[in-house]
């Protein structure tokens, strides 16, 4: 096959490192409101019927908004294999507990209301919660630690070795962090939503404590930022590195760069535009929240999550998982890919797929659009969770 | 037995792996009945069918959703349990999983909700076509999850490069196209179709039993027994196919099955019975129908099936010929430039790379394959052979089962097409108790696929030993006892909605009697 040489190897590693923000993207912000919603559970609805109206407003649509999970974890396999071997294998436990929060949540939906015991019902209720909060915040803390750097390396057949990353070393201060920046950001997602999908005083609850966590996106976001700059983050490489060489990431040299993370807003201005969207989108969300505003919060806090993503990933260009104990063990956008043929056919399946993707989910939320309607989950005339 | 990583990371991938493989066959089969009957309502316009696409939708539901939770497991462990193996294999393992997610999981996952939300928010015809998204979603999921586990039984289209230690993909029309990958789909595929017709006919069963909804119940069981017996010829047709090519790719796997021992003049018996001993590598007490085994696989009185000990004496040649990959191997790597590779450790890899996996199986017992000892080429070569008794009986009793079902598929066939199916109680008590069978049988067949794969990850070309990430033995014990604790928990609440469910019965559907002619049809006309 020559057909994929019509597209240069270094071109197909940028564009995938783009499609893998977009699918990060894309799941915060799809599956990112139903986190936030079952993390905003026992905050804003106070009535077992108040319950349902808040878990009825994410049930028809959750199971397909997980896909972008799914599809995120399989293109990361099909286009970053080391990466996806590293950080699942390195964060072990962790995954563990973002698996078994996953677990809970779609039979959380499914089974809660199928029994009327006041017990039962209030059990699941917590699961959804946990099933909400722990992905949010073990994701946020894994992005904490990447941007230290992570204790693994490799040795010369590639195989990968952890350098004691145990799931407490995980938790620390900057990690933790990350992490409530990311409860916070989904909270005030997840807020959005409920405007949008509710009334009464669910959604004025919602307005309510999405509010508070706008002011915590940003405040984190800012803390997250000055921290980084302080604590002089960083890691760079040393020399030049083949941009269409083959992926294997001992080949380069890298050394420990005291504010590198913030270089590439220095050495590229457009790139500030990330944290200004991350922090206009909040405030935004926060304005918006406040206001009579129905779909213009979810639209400000997605901007948000748009920005507060992008600024993580450029901030890294092109590393994407440093290792802090050797440091050429390190991932990058150039020693961290799938094969030029791999890259290729991936993204004509993407260019085919994704497209069609949009348009049966953009359908989907247009038959489904609307408020929910609490009088139909009390009579059981809908097909109601 | 001292419990070490390897074991306890198999034993977590298998049973994670049989357990998420108890709904996915329902899912499969039961997506399709349900897209067959809302079909059978949109062209009839008769409420009943509606009230059974409901009605079986909900145990749909119950189930789908616990296919979904235990399916992200699967779709994370590669790379928490098998991170070599992510590596080693990940430019073409990963592409079908990818894939999966974006073609097929995609368009079920965004339409289920649908289903069960959208039935008054759409035309019927609307609705309909949700329904055939879904099942067409799950089916096509089938298929992409079995061309990655087809390339493991059969790893076509690719090559490994020494520059990236890994396999790369040089061939992916190849990889999509393997002919192992596409025989398991249709014979998964439509082992799903058995098992949602065995569920369907025996919950129905019961409800004739008890003298309740037999209207829905004897057109769900009309349905299902002629959707269930077309399925379960095609799995018998299908799985023989499947042995087929076993003997073309994996003759290891298919000896172990028939454990033959040793090979036998054309064309060889099949073993009916018999107690395979695998410290004595003879069968005792064998019953053997002589023929049959030669002229299923290989569909000829001439060609020879290997037994298990000539296909030892080759997997031996092929670990002398991986080590000398091996060698060239770390020649090449050390040279550093390509243009000071030694041309002799250049060909000698052209040669003999394709057998690097079976100096790997070497491994395990020294850390240099070029220092391995004879008596260590010849263990490793004796690893090849997967668990025969295992492997023996595991297949018999799924091809057992499989014949049942047709049988007991046929019967019911026969009986609903002389409208008798409320008139013989035995037979509906049997349909009631057969409904477990087509998951032993489905959990037996993965048995033997995945059993008889062994050592091998890959294979032929990364042992399982090798494949496994460095992670400490207590961690892996840890979260295999978290996945069986909350695993058995959702086993016994999904029971019992399920049973509950069934107790509790359709809904009633009082919606008018629709008109004759569909809008549909009306409004095309």
């Amino acid at each position: 096959m020559i057909l994929h040489t019509l597209i240069d190897y270094d071109t197909l590693r940028v564009i995938w490192w783009l499609l893998l923000g977009v699918l990060l993207i894309g799941f915060a912000i799809m599956d990112g409101f139903d986190l936030g919603t079952a993390i905003l559970l026992p905050f804003v609805a106070k009535t077992d019927l108040e319950r349902r109206v808040v878990i009825n407003a994410v049930g028809p649509v959750w199971e397909g908004n997980q896909v972008w999970l799914i599809l995120g974890g399989g293109a990361i396999f099909a286009a970053w294999p080391p990466l996806y071997a590293v950080s699942f294998s390195g964060f072990y436990l962790a995954m563990f507990a973002i698996l078994f929060a996953l677990i809970l949540r779609p039979v959380g939906f499914k089974y809660r209301s199928k029994r009327e015991s006041a017990s039962w019902r209030s059990g699941w209720d917590w699961a959804l919660f946990v099933g909400g909060l722990v992905p949010a915040l073990v994701m946020g803390v894994a992005v904490g630690n990447v941007l230290q750097g992570v204790r693994f390396h490799f040795d010369t057949d590639l195989r990968i070795f952890y350098d004691g990353s145990t799931l407490f070393e995980l938790l620390n201060p900057y990690g933790l962090l990350c992490g409530l920046l990311s409860v916070a950001m989904l909270a005030m997602h997840g807020a959005g939503w409920l405007a949008l999908k509710t009334d009464g005083a669910v959604a004025g609850r919602a307005r309510a404590v999405g509010r508070i966590a706008a002011v915590a996106t940003v405040a984190l976001f800012a803390l997250g930022g000055a921290w980084l700059w302080l604590a002089g983050m960083g890691y760079h490489i040393v020399g030049t590195i083949p941009a269409d060489g083959p992926s294997n990431p001992l080949a380069k040299t890298v050394a420990l760069a005291p504010g590198a993370w913030l270089a590439n807003f220095s050495a590229h201005p457009w790139m500030l535009a990330g944290p200004a969207l991350g922090v206009l989108g909040a405030l935004g969300s926060l304005a918006l929240l406040g206001s009579r505003s129905q779909g213009g919060a979810f639209l400000a806090s997605s901007a948000s999550i748009f920005g507060i993503i992008s600024t993580v990933g450029l901030s890294m260009f092109p590393f994407i998982l440093p290792s802090s104990v050797d440091l050429r063990s390190s991932l990058t956008v150039w020693d961290a890919s799938s094969s030029h043929l791999t890259l290729f056919i991936m993204l004509v399946c993407a260019a085919i797929f994704v497209p069609i993707v949009l348009a049966y989910t953009a359908w989907v939320y247009r038959v489904l659009w609307g408020k929910v309607d609490a009088r139909a989950i009390a009579d059981d005339s809908s097909h109601a969770y | 037995m001292e419990l070490n990583v390897v074991d306890l990371s198999r034993l977590q991938f298998a049973m994670t792996a049989l357990y998420h493989f108890l709904f996915v066959p329902l899912t499969l089969g039961l997506s399709v009945l349900l897209a067959i009957m809302e079909t059978v309502y949109v062209m009839t316009g008769r409420p009943i069918w509606r009230q059974m696409t409901k009605f079986w939708g909900t145990l749909f539901g119950i189930n789908f959703v616990l296919g979904v939770a235990t399916g992200i497991v699967m779709e994370f462990q590669f790379g928490m349990n098998w991170s070599y193996y992510s590596h080693y294999v990940g430019d073409i393992f990963g592409a079908p999983l990818a894939i999966e997610g974006l073609m097929a999981f995609f368009l079920e996952a965004t339409f289920v909700g649908l289903f069960f939300f959208g039935w008054d928010r759409m035309t019927k015809v609307g609705h309909l076509v949700t329904t055939w998204a879904v099942a067409l979603g799950s089916n096509l999921s089938a298929l992409w999850i079995l061309v990655a586990n087809g390339w493991m039984q059969n790893p076509v289209g690719a090559a490994f490069n020494p520059q990236t230690m890994r396999m790369e993909v040089v061939d992916f029309f190849a990889v999509l196209t393997n002919p192992v990958a596409q025989a398991k789909f249709v014979h998964t595929v439509s082992a799903g179709y058995v098992t949602a017709s065995i569920f369907v006919l025996g919950v129905s069963a019961w409800y004739l039993l008890k003298g309740r909804h037999a209207d829905l119940a004897k057109r769900s069981m009309t349905v299902a027994a002629s959707f269930g017996l077309a399925s379960a010829l095609s799995v018998v047709v299908l799985g023989d196919e499947s042995g087929y090519l076993t003997t073309e790719h994996q003759k290891m796997k298919l000896a172990a099955i028939e454990a033959m021992w040793e090979t036998e003049p054309a064309p060889a018996g099949f073993t009916l019975f018999g107690f395979p001993s695998e410290s004595a590598r003879e069968t005792h007490y064998a019953v053997r129908i002589p023929w049959v085994l030669g002229l299923i696989a290989t569909r000829s009185l001439t060609q020879q099936i290997p037994g298990i000990e000539e296909l030892v004496a080759g997997a031996e040649r092929n670990i002398a010929s991986g080590i000398k990959a091996f060698d060239a191997l770390q020649q090449i790597r050390s040279a550093g430039s390509s243009q000071a590779i030694p041309p002799a450790a250049r060909q000698a890899f052209e040669a003999d790379g394709h057998n690097l996996g079976y100096a790997l199986l070497l491994k395990r017992y020294v850390d240099d394959p070029r220092q391995a000892t004879p008596a260590q080429i010849k263990a490793a070569a004796w690893d090849t052979v997967p668990s025969v008794p295992t492997l023996f009986w595991s297949f018999r009793v799924m091809v057992g089962l499989g014949f049942f079902f047709i049988a007991f598929l046929a019967l019911f066939f026969v009986l609903s097409a002389r409208r008798r199916l409320d008139r013989y109680p035995l037979l509906l008590r049997l349909a009631v108790l057969a409904i477990p069978l087509p998951w032993l049988a489905a959990e037996l067949g993965w048995v033997v696929a995945e059993v008889g794969r062994q050592p091998w990850n890959i294979e032929g070309v990364l042992p399982t030993v090798a494949g496994v990430s460095s992670l400490g033995a207590t961690t892996v014990l840890a979260t295999l006892v978290g996945f069986v604790a909350i695993y058995t928990v959702l086993f016994v609440i999904e029971m019992s909605l399920m049973l509950r469910a069934v107790r509790k019965g359709p809904e009633p559907d009082d919606a008018p009697e629709a008109e004759l002619i569909p809008q549909a049809f009306a409004a095309a006309e």
